[in-house]
């Protein structure tokens, strides 16, 4: 007697073979695969060959410290092929770890991906560095705007975790990081408060997210047909009262002011972490705190286990009395009001004015970085650094002048997306009730 | 504090749109009894609970507890009243440990509603010492066995002080073992002051545990009947008419074995061998029948013959030839005829027509099709003859197929793998939800194909059903083939074959009297894929 | 996101209720016993009402639709988005204003200028779409119309592909990248290969089709390898191929001579489309493809056996697969299909309209086929009607942003509209005080609006 009654899942995506998998699921152990492996053995390959061979033999350096910082580090210098090689082993190693792993029937533990992940970043951080025209950059200060480019990523993911994790599919976030944009834009323009600008954001993006919703929970519309459509809204109407009514009158609709950085006395000065961690925007702040709120809701109180039981098993939440479709209507509306702080960022912190399309995005990368943060809202944060990343080390190369193409600097959140779900993280489970309307009965 | 509580359905009726699921149903719960509704799949016995346990609301008639007329908007408030219930399917969620399913819903907390999940780890070993259930709070559900799964539901009802306990065809899953077991909770829980509510068409098992039985039939209360009431009696009251139970059948004539099964192995995404070793044969005019409780490898079994499976080692002979390795549509025009367990996941498009159903493994062949081109005449014209033959009822082959009851459903998928020639027929559970009628007529035809010189193999949990097929019972047990057995093996020989105890290490004690305790073959079981 | 949980049915429910039964078979499922499937089906993967128990490729006609409601729903869905789109036009108006701040002293004043400026706007958009009576000469006044079509061209075949697609459960919101890659290679044999006419442009369109399926048929070999979801697939796969033309636009072998900006050569005369009637208007040949593609897609998903495994994969991919089917090729191939299909958008743009690659070579039309196949329910000439449509917005609006100064995003704002509120019928009989049929029973209703509405999840 040992079939396992697990519901077939959705987030289980090979076509046709959910149910067989839970009908075949007579033990526990979590499916142990050579994908995984041969990817990290294929990517150290990578890394071997391109960040290490053939790497240029010049000496690549990092700054660590920021002038304002109290106590200066030297800047770190690697040799490009030095450096590139002996990373390239470590990865070998990890990878041929796996495998041995594989061998044993044992899966690949999570920490042995980030680390990958970790080295392998920064061989090719050193790599793209070593073969520039000037082979010096700052990482505290690529660090910090990696971080300053994150933020709309995190809360953006944030508002995925908490949608996808009640069982609503939220491919809406661009449009809910928009409409926090211009909202706070406006609102913030015409009471010259930023505070209230922030917290206008919040309102408008809890009402894309009504939208959301309200069609896919009383009008049982297809999620992602009604996340997909509620974007071009959202496009459309923020595009349209940008063209009449901000560019009419620029000075009272649409110059908002900003959110001033704050830096708190000391721990601000702490090199590389101190600009990270202690000199931030109130979103930025709000940022750290919300992660931190996600996690320990959805994981430690009562509200955090109704939500992922109504994400995971909506009938057996409904037959202990739970409202399925009320806690994903107020869970997917908080998602909503969490994009729109995100969506602040771009009008109240990085840009002063609302410009058509100022999310460029970015939404749908955040939802990549809740799918590479396998729902988690501490991975996602993780996820959207490393695009963040990816977004500001676009820029800097262009700077410093590497023969990587900025172009494929840009493409690389997609790319490492797909590789992603495609299997490189292991098999990613969604919540099993993402995407399905619930009806009683 | 043994709080004892009365409950009386008064003129439940439940209506959905035209179609009347509940009519006018009067059934009284005594305390401390274990009141049992007996019916036939689809009668109207879940409906009845649900709407008891507040997932319903009745379009008329009212609740009463102790004598009080009550309302439930929701499960929330029948909880409150102390019902507690334990759904067919069961309502766990499988990523969450014992404990959280437990609390789910009424969750202990500390300050800021954080979680104080010893609370319930503490009630949960409390209960279980007192049962003798042997739960581990912090286990994962989906890694728990569905025996074990079923009493975390049971311990789910007790914490929230369940003083009635509705216990929805619970035996569906278990193992003759397993089923003896549950019935021993039932009676100590009954003891203990708690109600049950037994829902069930099993009628030995109804007769063993119940103190009062009311039978349901399309939706109405037909009579009440006491445990002693004859087996018969009980088959006639809940199916309508007096059943015949038994099939008439000729002896079978095996000619020559056509069918092998070589060391067959399947192992499953996790490593697993879900089909361990397995080797039989079937012979030409033969039924061979494969027993044993859900998820013991039948599905995979029947799978790894279709080319469903991926990982399959062994050899699968069909008239000397390998179909091992083969596609799934090799192997249906090698003339295999499959009958999948699951109808309307794996038998039927729901949303297709009846017509297009019908030759859904044939679209692309004559004289459906020329080239890429199909022919839509033709695909009518042989849905109107095949209706005919199969005798299903519905005004037209352009319907959808999913506008058919079950009975009907299974006659379409039986008619389009009948309708060509086999060599090898597989269908697995022919008959589940399918009403008597067309039992009996699926029944026939299963039979004539045997009689036309096919090999046939039935996979069923239904120890009655593979009892009345089968030529000769293999029985599986975690993949493995514990014994191919004779067919008129005694129920108590198979029952402990089907807990993997091979046939040469138990005494044949009993082997009369059992085919009386004979029910009709209905069972809603829908196995564990989709709970 | 891609399987579906069947819901948990209990025994006694209708065998119907979580299909789409067509008005026949509504009452057959009241006739049908008590004694239903305990496990009723699972709500369809697909958009589309086609899909339904009609006879294989029978009679679904426009007049059918209309009696059923689902036209007039329709209908109502487009009148109820154009009237919140006048409203947006009218609440940015000066006159709307200026009579707003006196409203109780005249607030027939107020309504007027309402009125005034959403219909001012709209007529404005049928001149610039359909017919403009101010025009110098028939040919004039019908340019409007021309430039609809040309417009709705690119619509209508990248609608195609999310249209088949979606019929076969998946959700391609990838036709943006499709057309991308379309276009590259398209223009690429456009201006750098030297052939005699006739043949390059055929070549020209063979290869837009072969990027646009390469692009899609990869998105569907690594959803039938991996198991991938094909929504995120083809997003990411958008921002991929975007990147990678702003890449090449910058290389010697796109960039134009001479040229700072990221712009290609021209593609040659020999390459480009035929204008239908004329230099007049920019009507190109591609119409009549996208004609064609209609013909072919309808006839491929209702008369041949790969349209049925599509249908058959998009509605139960399991019991395809049990019925021998190939799940996977299945996936790929339609994919491919889509892409080659977006990819004929792609030729339309560089080989028709434009003459040029750039990076705006797909402008928005990737993601407007998304609403046209929705508008279209996924049915060939739906969508055919729907890309009309929406064509007709698109060359509409510009005429009115530069009649009445209306900025062309209020298209965005219908469209969309049009769009949800097509995809929930109660809550446009809701809003029109039109109850739906009173024997209609309440639950199973609702579950058959999931069911149209449900998409390849």
């Amino acid at each position: 007697m040992s079939t396992t009654v697990s519901s077939s899942r959705p987030g289980n995506p090979q076509p046709g073979n959910a149910g067989k998998d839970a009908a075949a699921a007579t033990v526990s152990a979590k499916p142990v695969g050579w994908k995984t492996p041969v990817f990290l053995a294929a990517f150290a390959l990578i890394s071997l060959v391109f960040f290490g061979l053939l790497a240029p033999n010049q000496t690549a350096s990092f700054g660590i410290s920021t002038g304002s910082d109290f106590f200066q580090l030297p800047a770190i210098q690697v040799n490009a092929f030095a450096g590139g090689l002996m990373l390239s082993i470590l990865l070998l190693g990890l990878a041929a770890y796996a495998i041995y792993l594989k061998t044993r029937d044992k899966p690949v533990p999570g920490w042995l991906t980030v680390a990958f992940i970790v080295l392998f970043v920064v061989a090719f951080l050193i790599w793209v560095v070593g073969g520039a025209r000037t082979p010096s950059i700052s990482l505290a200060g690529l660090i910090a705007g990696s971080v300053t480019l994150a933020v709309p990523l995190v809360f953006g993911s944030l508002s995925g975790v908490l949608c996808e994790r009640v069982g609503v599919v939220n491919i809406a976030i661009e449009g809910q990081l928009l409409g926090g944009a211009f909202t706070a834009a406006i609102v913030a323009s015409m009471t010259q408060n930023p505070f209230i600008g922030l917290l206008a954001a919040a309102v408008a993006g809890a009402a894309v997210s009504m939208v959301l919703a309200l069609f896919s929970i009383k009008y049982l519309v297809n999620q992602i047909i009604v996340g997909v459509v509620l974007n071009v809204l959202v496009s459309g109407v923020t595009g349209f009262l940008f063209s009449t009514v901000m560019q009419a009158n620029k000075a009272q609709f649409n110059s908002p002011p900003g959110l001033d950085i704050i830096e708190i006395p000391v721990l601000s000065s702490i090199p590389v972490i101190g600009p990270i961690l202690f000199r931030q925007s109130l979103v930025g702040y709000l940022m750290y705190i919300a992660v931190l709120v996600v996690w320990v809701g959805l994981f430690k109180t009562r509200w955090g286990l109704r939500v992922r039981a109504v994400g995971e098993h909506p009938q057996a939440a409904d037959t202990l009395g739970i409202n399925v479709n009320a806690t994903r209507f107020w869970n997917v509306t908080l998602g909503g009001a969490v994009a729109g702080i995100g969506g602040s960022f771009f009008t109240l912190v990085a840009i002063d004015s609302f410009t058509k399309e100022i999310s460029g995005g970015r939404g749908f990368i955040a939802l990549a970085a809740l799918i590479f943060g396998r729902w988690n809202p501490i991975g996602a944060f993780f996820a959207a650094l490393l695009f963040g990343f990816a977004d500001n080390l676009q820029s800097i190369v262009t700077i410093i002048g590497t023969p990587v193409p900025s172009q494929f600097m840009a493409m690389l959140p997609y790319l490492v997306t797909v590789l992603a779900v495609a299997g490189l993280v292991g098999k990613s489970r969604g919540p099993a009730a993402s995407g399905i309307p619930y009806v009683k009965g | 504090m043994v709080r004892v509580l009365k409950l009386e359905l008064r003129g439940i009726t439940k209506r959905f749109g035209t179609l009347l699921a509940n009519d006018h149903i009067d059934v009284v719960v005594e305390p401390g009894q274990i009141h049992c509704l007996l019916g036939e799949n689809g009668a109207g016995k879940s409906t009845l609970m649900n709407v008891l346990y507040g997932l319903y609301e009745p379009s008329e008639g009212e609740i009463l507890v102790d004598g009080k007329p009550v309302s439930f908007r929701g499960p929330g408030d029948a909880m409150e009243a102390g019902i507690g219930m334990v759904h067919q399917h069961f309502m766990l969620v499988p990523v969450f440990t014992v404990a959280e399913n437990v609390a789910l819903g009424a969750e202990p907390t500390k300050a800021a509603g954080f979680l104080n999940l010893d609370e319930t780890r503490r009630r949960i070993k409390e209960i279980s010492d007192q049962y003798g259930f042997d739960v581990d709070p912090d286990a994962l559900v989906e890694d728990l066995p569905v025996g074990v799964q079923q009493r975390v539901e049971i311990i789910k009802a007790l914490v929230r002080d369940a003083q009635v306990l509705i216990l929805d065809e619970p035996t569906a899953v278990l193992t003759p073992q397993e089923t003896d077991e549950l019935l021993d909770i039932m009676r100590q829980l009954k003891s203990g002051g708690t109600s049950i509510v037994f829902i069930s068409h099993k009628l030995r098992e109804v007769k063993a545990v119940s103190d009062t039985i009311t039978v349901i039939r399309r939706g109405k209360v037909v009579g009440t009947a006491e445990p002693a009431a004859s087996t018969t009696e009980l088959a006639s009251m809940m199916v309508g008419r007096a059943v015949s139970l038994t099939l008439d059948k000729a002896p079978a004539q095996p000619k020559e074995k056509t069918f092998e099964v070589r060391n067959l192995t399947v192992i499953a995404p996790n490593g697993q061998h879900v089909v361990d070793g397995l080797s039989f044969d079937i012979a030409r005019g033969e039924i061979l029948a494969v027993a044993g409780v859900q998820g013991n490898g039948q599905t995979e079994l029947t799978e790894a013959i279709l080319g469903l499976q991926e990982r399959v080692h062994g050899s699968i002979l069909l008239d000397g030839q390998e179909l091992l390795g083969r596609s799934v549509k090799e192997v249906l025009n090698a003339g295999v005829g499959f009958v999948p367990e699951d109808r309307s996941v794996d038998g039927l498009i729901g949303t297709f027509s009846i017509a297009e159903n019908l030759i859904l493994d044939r679209y692309d062949q004559a004289p459906f099709a020329r080239g890429i081109s199909m022919s839509p005449a033709r695909v009518l014209e042989n849905a109107k003859s095949r209706i005919e033959e199969f005798d299903v009822r519905t005004p037209s082959g352009a319907l959808a197929a999913g506008t058919l009851s079950g009975g009907n459903q299974q006659k379409v998928v039986m008619a389009r793998e009948l309708s060509r020639p086999l060599r090898l027929f597989i269908a697995s559970q022919p008959t589940r939800g399918v009403d008597v009628g067309s039992i009996e007529f699926l029944h026939k035809r299963i039979v004539a194909e045997r009689d036309q010189g096919t090999p046939v193999m039935i996979i069923s949990t239904e120890l009655d059903e593979v009892m009345e097929l089968a030529d000769r019972i293999a029985v599986l047990y975690k993949g493995k083939l514990v014994g191919v057995v004779p067919a008129g093996t005694s129920r108590d020989v198979l029952g402990l074959m089907m807990a993997g105890i091979p046939p040469e290490e138990h005494v044949h004690t009993t082997q009369a009297a059992e085919a009386a305790d004979t029910t009709t073959s209905t069972s809603d079981a829908e196995g564990g894929d989709h709970v | 996101m891609s399987e579906k949980q069947p819901p948990q049915h209990a025994e006694g429910e209708p065998a119907g209720r979580a299909q789409q039964p067509t008005p026949a078979a509504e009452e057959t499922a009241a006739i049908v016993s008590v004694d239903t499937a305990g496990g009723a089906m699972e709500p369809s993967a697909v958009p589309a009402t086609a899909q339904s128990g009609q006879l294989p490729g029978g009679p679904d006609t426009l007049l059918r639709k209309i009696f059923t409601g689902s036209g007039m729903v329709s209908v109502l869905a487009v009148l109820l988005a154009l009237i919140i789109g006048g409203l947006l036009i009218a609440s940015t108006d000066k006159q709307v204003a200026t009579t707003a701040t006196y409203f109780f002293a005249r607030p027939t004043d107020f309504l007027a200028a309402v009125w005034n400026a959403a219909t001012r706007s709209y007529i404005a958009l049928f001149q610039g779409s359909v017919f403009n009576p101010r025009g110098n000469g028939l040919a004039a006044q019908f340019a409007p119309f021309m430039e609809t079509l040309t417009i709705a061209t690119p619509l209508i075949t990248a609608g195609l592909g999310v249209a088949l697609a979606f019929r076969a459960g998946l959700f391609n919101i990838g036709a943006q990248g499709q057309i991308i890659v379309a276009g590259i290679l398209a223009a690429w044999v456009g201006f750098a290969l030297d052939l005699p006419m006739g043949l390059h442009l055929l070549l020209v369109l063979v290869a837009g089709i072969i990027g646009g399926a390469f692009w899609g048929g990869l998105v569907g070999v690594l959803k039938a390898r991996t198991g991938a979801h094909e929504v995120i697939l083809t997003i990411m796969f958008n921002y991929i191929a975007l990147y990678f033309l702003r890449y090449l636009l910058n290389t010697p072998a796109f960039q134009r001579p001479g040229e700072s900006n990221p712009i290609s050569p021209i593609l040659d005369p020999t390459a480009v489309y035929p204008q239908i009637f004329g230099s007049q208007y920019r009507l190109h040949l591609g119409f009549l493809l996208a004609i064609a593609a209609t013909v072919l897609v309808w006839w491929l998903l209702n008369r041949s056996t790969v349209g049925f495994e599509f249908r058959a994969v998009g509605a139960n991919p399991k019991a395809a697969q049990t019925a021998g089917i190939n799940v996977s090729r299945s996936t790929i191939l339609v994919m491919a299909l889509a892409g080659g299909l977006a990819g004929m958008s792609g030729v339309a743009q560089v080989a028709g309209t434009e003459k040029v690659l750039t990076d705006g070579v797909a402008a928005t039309y990737g993601f407007d086929a998304i609403t046209v196949a929705l508008l279209g329910r996924s049915s060939p000439w739906g969508t055919f009607a729907a890309g009309l449509l929406f064509g007709a917005f698109r060359a509409g609006a510009v005429q009115m942003q530069i009649q009445t100064g209306t900025p062309i995003d209020i298209v965005l704002v219908v469209q969309s509209l049009i769009v949800l509120f097509i995809a929930a019928p109660p809550l446009v009989r809701a809003i029109f005080g039109l109850n739906p049929r009173r024997r209609k029973p309440a639950r199973p209703a609702k579950s058959r609006e999931a069911a149209t509405t449900g998409g390849a999840a």
